[in-house]
């Protein structure tokens, strides 16, 4: 740190926001900052943004790509609401993310890249840099492309190479405001260029280039300083949720002594959990990137027939058209985890952005009585527990299990303290015995229900399962009236006894009082920090997020009993709402819902609470 | 399996795979015939019983599973590739099997038949081909032949029909057979065949509905035309066939045609003469393709190719993993990479 730079600005918590065209580089550029935060035992949550196309047309609104870093000294929930710090390569990536940053707040810009013609691609009548209408933010704008260019002048690069690294130089500058350290990126170049010693020195350069600029420019007057976080003692990584799910899987195989089979189809957002598992054949997972949807979730039927834990993975379109497959699951009985990662629908609807509107899909969506289990996972490093429960639930219950996760978590990372998988609960397979004289196809467990999985190979098990109604313990094929009726409420019971394996649901805050917040998935970060704000200006509001959807937790009744109102919040139109409603009419509910693609903001849920306490004062 | 462990094995007879299910195909279906064939086949594959998984879709074929005492599912209408898909990679060791129609395989089922083909797993695929919608009563199918009148097409139909041939050759299929089941031995014999090939088999069986469509493959079963409509390949011999054993198939240009031997100085010689382990389709397609009256339909082997089976190439790539990988457990995954103490 250069002995000229006096002024240190202490902060709680930053709020990074970088945005640039598609192909600026945004994501990889926020993606080393927060390795780079992470190293320097910060807690922090990041949110990318990016556009349906890979190149949008260059320049454009529509092109614009974002990628958030939340960081800091505190629990860090969510990947904030608004930045402290923008840094935007191009005019549409200042006007569409201008809105996105707190006045007063600090903006880096390229020059260069403010001209005519780049402004009137951003829809500008004027320039910002010189209209006045940044005033109130503290502007540096250095030529970066310039500059760039400059720094690797002497390598023997030519323009277009050196222009891809200009997102360097503005990451530079950022390590200098907040004091970082090269090595993790130094290491990460050397990685993944090592077949390229120039790119690696290019990169090197422009960073430091960026660095040293931000050293000895007057705008840079004052840097910011952020205490480490108090975490605990361990080993962490930076984890995204979607590798998070795959890495979920592979422990739950472990465990479970199965092999990991995954037969699934590429869709956004889901595709990582698919190229991730693709990765680790060294752990015998057995990956099928199937022709579509449904042969992705046949061939996990098949494969949990076999034997193996079987996954699939998908987003709701893909929901949907597993749909008849799953009520094959159901009345086979056969362990198999569905996985959506949740997108804006319907229809192809906002392939790239969250939503929590696959719900009652999930619930509900297929034909005939067909119940499964389902749980939500509420943040990235929690894809990897619910991923591994998820496993637990439908082999030690012989139940397929949906997983929901969604867009901002499968795409947003978390410090992830690692477990031990030596130490994580066990996952006991009810597997049939050789030569069992008692078995029987559809025999139950007294006290799970579950049938037992008598695996094609064992001697002495041969037996035939179908999507035919069967009759109970036989397995024969039935079409008795009231074996269907028996049947069908054993399916019914099995799921809801998954209840009596269930954590009890948790609250956080009074156990009573004047309203209940619920919330379900991925909000529970945003939704968590909008509830501790409010408590701490000592309101009566608490907090349950429900991470087991079906069944819900046994003690739910119960803890939504003890409200004058309860405010579910999700991105959807008030399904998690219904679905309570349904279970629990006798309560007072109220909604707080927005479907725009985006994130909740803990000040938008925080004006909701602040609103339902009025009118409850009233 | 090892193969102490295989001597050990009792030989297996055809009863051992008789189920205690009620079959409940109609009297005179020929799927009666294709069960039976099925059954004997079976215990000649070197396997034990446990190892056997059956998986259809939906249809009346795909009753099938139920019939036969091996592992098995009867799927969802269409998916039984994909099931059968899944079973073989978790555990390559089973022989599968599927049993399929028609409907089943060609209509909602096409896109998983043609990915399963280029893929070539080793399984066996049956196709009982009866050109109609038998379990449904009666609608066209996508192997009935224009013009056909069913309860869907009181005017006849308007759709050119698939081949299942020319599919399995389109889509890079390693071994295509077809049969008939008024002819129990053949069908043994190409099940066997089908059963030791290494990748995904193709067994057509020409299966008559003695409900919904009575009479379809009537020209090739009747006795007094059978004999013209029938090419029964055989590897390495002329194609020779007709009630005189003197009509033969000889390529013309670019196309085949029928010659009678003795006639316009026509010997053997002249005919051609089969290879079904020709890596070029060409020849496997047009046989494939030759329907009556024109030409007699071809039975037989008609393609048996070796190509890189799918479950082999992935377990070589498990163990090269395995091998290559300094990983031993999922904690070796977790705590790599970029990680840092607190």
């Amino acid at each position: 740190m250069s002995e000229k730079n006096k002024n240190v600005v202490e902060k709680e918590d930053v709020v990074v926001r970088f945005a640039g065209d598609s192909g600026d580089g945004m994501q990889l550029t926020g993606s080393l900052f927060s390795d780079s935060t992470a190293v320097e035992g910060f807690d922090f949550a990041t949110f990318p943004d990016y556009p349906a196309e890979i190149r949008a047309p260059q320049g454009t609104i529509a092109g614009v790509s974002g990628f958030q870093v939340h960081f800091g000294h505190k629990d860090i929930y969510t990947s904030g609401d608004y930045a402290d710090v923008l840094v935007a390569m191009n005019p549409a990536s200042l006007r569409s993310n201008l809105k996105w940053t707190k006045t007063g707040g600090t903006i880096i810009l390229d020059r260069d890249a403010f001209t005519e013609k780049g402004l009137k691609k951003a829809g500008y009548h004027s320039n910002p840099l010189e209209d006045g209408s940044l005033d109130d933010y503290k502007v540096i704008d250095p030529p970066i492309t310039t500059l760039t260019k400059e720094a690797v002048k002497d390598l023997n690069v030519d323009h277009k190479m050196a222009q891809k690294s200009k997102n360097m130089f503005a990451l530079g500058m950022l390590f200098y405001l907040f004091h970082r350290d090269f090595k993790s990126t130094f290491d990460f170049f050397e990685e993944k260029f090592k077949k390229n010693p120039l790119v690696v020195d290019m990169n090197k350069r422009v960073l430091k280039a960026g660095y040293s600029y931000a050293d000895s420019v007057e705008a840079m007057r004052s840097t910011i300083s952020v205490p480490p976080a108090d975490l605990k003692k361990g080993t962490y990584r930076n984890i995204t949720g979607n590798v998070a799910t795959a890495w979920g899987f592979l422990a739950a195989a472990e465990k479970a002594g199965r092999e990991l089979f995954l037969g699934s189809y590429p869709i956004t957002p889901a595709s990582e959990i698919l190229q991730e598992l693709s990765k680790h054949k060294q752990f015998n997972a057995r990956v099928f990137q199937a022709e579509d949807e449904i042969a992705g979730i046949t061939s996990t039927i098949g494969a949990s027939y076999a034997g193996a834990l079987g996954i699939t993975t998908t987003s709701g379109p893909g929901l949907s058209l597993k749909s008849e497959a799953i009520g094959l699951a159901v009345m086979t009985e056969l362990p198999i985890v569905i996985v959506d990662v949740q997108r804006g629908g319907p229809s192809t609807g906002l392939p790239t952005k969250s939503e929590q509107s696959d719900l009652l899909q999930a619930l509900f969506g297929r034909n005939g009585e067909c119940p499964t289990i389902v749980i939500a996972s509420q943040s990235p490093v929690d894809c990897f527990y619910a991923a591994y429960e998820a496993s637990k639930l439908s082999v030690e219950h012989m139940t397929p299990t949906l997983l929901l996760t969604d867009g901002s978590i499968a795409n947003g990372s978390e410090v992830f303290r690692i477990p031990k998988v030596k130490e994580m609960d066990s996952i006991d397979a009810p597997i049939a015995e050789p030569n069992d004289e008692d078995f029987k196809p559809y025999k139950r467990d007294e006290k799970t229900l579950s049938r037992q999985w008598a695996i094609p190979g064992t001697e002495g098990l041969r037996h035939r399962v179908g999507g035919l109604e069967k009759e109970n313990i036989s397995g024969n094929v039935s079409h008795d009236p009231k074996n269907h009726q028996l049947m069908i409420e054993l399916r019914q019971d099995k799921v809801d006894r998954v209840a009596d394996y269930l954590p009890e649901q948790k609250v956080v805050g009074k156990e009573s009082g004047d309203i209940l917040v619920v919330s379900w998935g991925g909000t529970f970060g945003v939704v968590r920090e909008a509830v501790k704000e409010i408590q701490e200006e000592g309101k009566s509001v608490s907090m349950a997020h429900f991470r087991y959807i079906n069944p819900l937790p046994k003690n739910t009744g119960e803890i939504l009993s003890k409200f004058k109102k309860i405010v579910v919040c999700e991105i959807n139109k008030g399904q998690f709402m219904n679905y309570l409603k349904m279970n629990f009419p006798q309560y007072d509910y109220d909604l707080y819902y927005k479907i725009q693609g985006l994130p909740f903001l803990v000040s938008e849920l925080k004006d909701k609470f602040n609103e339902v306490i009025e009118k409850l004062d009233q | 399996m090892k193969q102490e462990a295989l001597e050990n094995i009792q030989p297996l007879s055809k009863d051992d795979f008789i189920s205690d299910q009620m079959v409940k195909w109609c009297p005179g279906c020929g799927d009666h015939a294709i069960l039976a064939a099925v059954s004997k086949v079976f215990p000649k594959l070197g396997k034990r019983k446990e190892d056997f998984c059956v998986i259809s879709g939906i249809g009346c074929s795909s009753r099938f599973p139920y019939y036969v005492n091996t592992y098995g599912i009867h799927g969802i209408h269409g998916r039984a590739l994909p099931i059968a898909s899944g079973v073989k990679i978790a555990n390559p060791n089973l022989s599968v099997w599927v049993t399929t129609g028609d409907g089943d395989a060609m209509a909602i089922g096409g896109n998983h038949f043609i990915h399963t083909m280029r893929r070539n797993l080793d399984i066996n695929i049956v196709l009982f081909n009866n050109r109609i919608y038998g379990l449904t009563k009666g609608q066209y199918s996508p192997t009935t032949p224009m013009g056909d009148v069913t309860k869907t097409s009181p005017q006849g139909t308007i759709e050119r029909p698939f081949n299942p041939g020319e599919l399995v050759m389109g889509a890079q299929g390693t071994f295509f057979a077809r049969g008939i089941d008024t002819n129990p031995k053949m069908m043994t014999e190409l099940m066997l065949e089908a059963g030791n090939h290494k990748g995904t088999s193709l067994v057509e069986i020409l299966q008559n509905c003695v409900i919904y469509n009575n009479g379809a493959h009537r020209m090739i079963t009747a006795k007094d035309t059978k004999d013209d409509y029938q090419l029964h390949l055989k590897q390495g011999e002329p194609m020779i066939f007709g009630k005189e054993g003197n009509k033969g198939i000889r390529l013309n240009g670019i196309d085949l045609e029928v010659v009678t031997i003795g006639e316009n100085g026509i010997t053997e010689n002249d005919l051609l003469v089969h290879n079904a382990h020709n890596a070029n389709p060409s020849l496997h397609l047009m046989l494939a393709r030759m329907m009556p009256p024109e030409f007699p339909v071809a039975l037989g082997v008609i393609r048996a190719v070796k190509e890189g089976v799918y479950e082999s190439l992935l377990e070589k790539q498990i163990e090269q993993a395995q091998d290559q990988s300094g990983m031993k457990s999922v904690d070796d995954l977790l705590f790599s990479g970029n990680t840092w103490d607190i």
